[in-house]
């Protein structure tokens, strides 16, 4: 409290320096800096794993399914290998299939939704489509997708980039349709102003703020469908360290070294608790509206 | 009403229709030979073919599209690649114990749920709201599969007052049944009771700033009365829906949840086909979880008309 107040004072000083001024942001906007401040440290660990870890492959029998220790801070799994080692190589597989498919679903979904709004003609049929799409459980149309293909991490990011898209569509969508009524529109269009240039300068910055907010809740939610198809073994290829697979590997070893689990989970929601703070941090700044009805 | 029943139940078909499309047509437009790949690695040209046959894949797309939809009405799913068994056949074995788990979810995160979020609207911003919102925000993020592994550990190993894993059928004895059932409905639960009990939050605030709330308040009524009758009813349309889009979740959380407690139900079977990619079987349970699903939102929508006077159509 006593820090809150300290810097609510300094806040209002007349020229507030860029660290003051960054204190009065974190005040205002706690879950965005403290939900990035999480990923930074996740992002940093993730890059710098060659450096600050031992080998995440070399698998050494004489130390199977050893407790943390000094030497093994996360313990070892069941044969032998790092587990600290290979938490933090996981955060790379996650962090990569958590952006690509935020990413590629954002574009997807962002032209898809643009058009649906836009044009009428298309709007019932790819709407109807994607009403199909989402009545199929994601991890589900993910599996199918994977049981017919080679095990790869392309794969993975296509099978849960397909359901992902028309979370997205919905939302851009709507802000298209809500923007499309605006008597600025109909004046741009009375003026002559050619389709493609109305679509993408008058009315893809609105979408925007939301578009962002919705990208940041598929990330975390692509980190959990990667999770958990690796988990079930219909994930990337098992010999990549992936949370999923270092879990799905010391199942059965739950009951002797509950560490090689429970480590690599927790680092799993810490991750996508992170995402989903800067997520709802987002949503509140950018759209106040949609913050008070949650 | 009927009217509104009927255009609703007449909405389904179109959707099950993309979906059974969809699935159908992933198998014909999967990158590389399907049928390859779900015959192994070093399987023979001979094998190869079976498969492709098995699959219909030697026949035209549109008579083997036909053929399957007209097998699925009669509630024929297909043969599986491996076992020879119909699908229907499988899928009936292993109902029990998905049906057993799932309900006993709804029903744990609902009584809990709603209550929560009722407790934290009316104790808004103070200590006890903080934590159920805290626990809310958790739930989200914390994977069924962990959350799980957690409770296993907690009051299996360590307590030691609950089993570990499996599955007892009921007809084994109601207890025995049961207790094998309550680590896995709370792992099950975790998401869809953060979400519902922050939706019972959100709507509960809402309603409780309304006018005939202070006057329910004022003339005397006990907070409890209030709560309840006034404001919960009132706030019941988006709990309601969330109930229904959280179905979802429970799918989905059904497969991982079956595999971390050891129990022989629906998503046992899907993993182990995609395992052994015996995609008829994969295929019908898709069809089997969306047929779910769209009935349990088709539910949801009628349920409106009977929660909301004022909703009419």
């Amino acid at each position: 409290m006593a820090v809150t107040l300290a810097s609510d004072e300094v806040g209002a000083a007349p020229e507030p320096g860029a660290l003051l001024r960054f204190a009065r942001f974190a005040r205002r906007n706690p879950t965005i800096v403290a939900g990035s401040l999480l990923l930074a440290i996740l992002v940093v660990l993730a890059v710098a794993a060659p450096w600050i870890t031992a080998d995440p492959f070399r698998q050494t029998p004489a130390n199977r399914l050893r407790p943390p220790s000094e030497k093994f801070w996360f313990g070892t799994d069941r044969y032998g290998r790092d587990v600290f080692a290979r938490t933090l190589y996981g955060a790379r597989v996650s962090l990569v299939v958590g952006l690509s498919v935020a990413a590629i679903a954002s574009v997807i979904g962002l032209a898809l939704g643009l058009m649906c709004g836009y044009f009428k003609r298309i709007d019932g049929i790819v709407m109807r489509v994607m009403d199909g799409v989402m009545a199929i459980p994601s991890i589900l149309l993910a599996i199918a997708l994977i049981t017919l293909s080679r095990p790869g991490l392309g794969i993975v990011i296509t099978a849960i980039v397909i359901p992902e898209v028309p979370r997205i569509v919905r939302v851009v969508r709507a802000v298209v349709l809500a923007i499309k009524a605006q008597p600025y529109i109909e004046s741009a269009i009375a003026g002559g102003t050619r389709t493609a240039r109305l679509l993408l300068r008058h009315i893809l910055p609105n979408t925007m703020a939301p578009l962002i907010v919705q990208a940041t809740y598929v990330c975390a939610s692509a980190m959990l469908i990667e999770a958990g198809l690796s988990f079930l073994g219909a994930g990337v290829p098992p010999e990549i360290p992936s949370w999923g697979n270092i879990i799905a590997q010391s199942r059965d070893f739950f009951q002797i070294a509950p560490w090689a689990i429970l480590i690599p989970g927790a680092f799993l929601a810490l991750t996508v608790l992170a995402v989903n703070m800067l997520g709802d941090g987002l949503r509140d700044r950018l759209d106040p509206r949609l913050a008070r009805r949650m | 009403m009927t009217a509104y029943i009927l255009r609703r139940l007449l909405a389904t078909i179109p959707v099950m229709g993309v979906v059974a499309v969809f699935v159908f047509f992933l198998l014909r437009f999967a990158p590389g030979d399907p049928a390859a790949i779900i015959a192994g690695e070093d399987a023979t040209v001979q094998q190869i073919a079976a498969v492709r046959a098995k699959l219909g894949l030697d026949r035209p797309v549109l008579e083997q599209f036909a053929i399957w939809v007209w097998g699925m009405l009669q509630g024929d799913f297909g043969t599986s690649i491996f076992s020879n068994m119909p699908v229907t056949r499988l899928i009936l074995q292993r109902l029990e114990p998905t049906l057993a788990l799932t309900l006993s979810t709804l029903l744990v995160a609902i009584l809990l749920a709603i209550p929560l979020g009722v407790l934290a609207a009316a104790r808004s911003r103070r200590l006890s709201d903080r934590l159920v919102m805290l626990f809310a925000v958790m739930g989200f993020a914390c994977p069924v599969f962990l959350v799980g592994y957690v409770l296993i550990y907690v009051f299996a190993m360590k307590l030691g007052w609950l089993p570990v894993q499996g599955y007892v059928p009921i007809s084994q004895g109601i207890w025995a049944w049961a207790e094998r059932l309550i680590l896995p409905s709370l792992a099950l639960g975790i998401t869809y009771m953060a979400l519902i009990a922050r939706i019972t939050r959100a709507s509960m605030l809402e309603v409780l700033a309304q006018d005939y709330i202070r006057t329910a308040n004022s003339k005397g009524l006990t907070t409890g009365r209030v709560l309840l009758l006034h404001a919960l009813k009132n706030a019941s349309v988006p709990i309601v829906t969330v109930i229904g889009i959280g179905i979802a979740l429970l799918i989905s959380g059904v497969v991982i949840t079956e595999t971390v407690f050891n129990i022989p139900g629906l998503g046992r079977l899907t993993v182990d086909a995609v395992l052994k990619r015996d995609y008829p079987i994969v295929q019908g349970l898709i069809i089997v979880f969306a047929g779910v699903k769209v009935l349990v939102n088709l539910l949801i929508d009628i349920s409106y008309v009977f929660l909301d006077p004022r909703i009419r159509y």
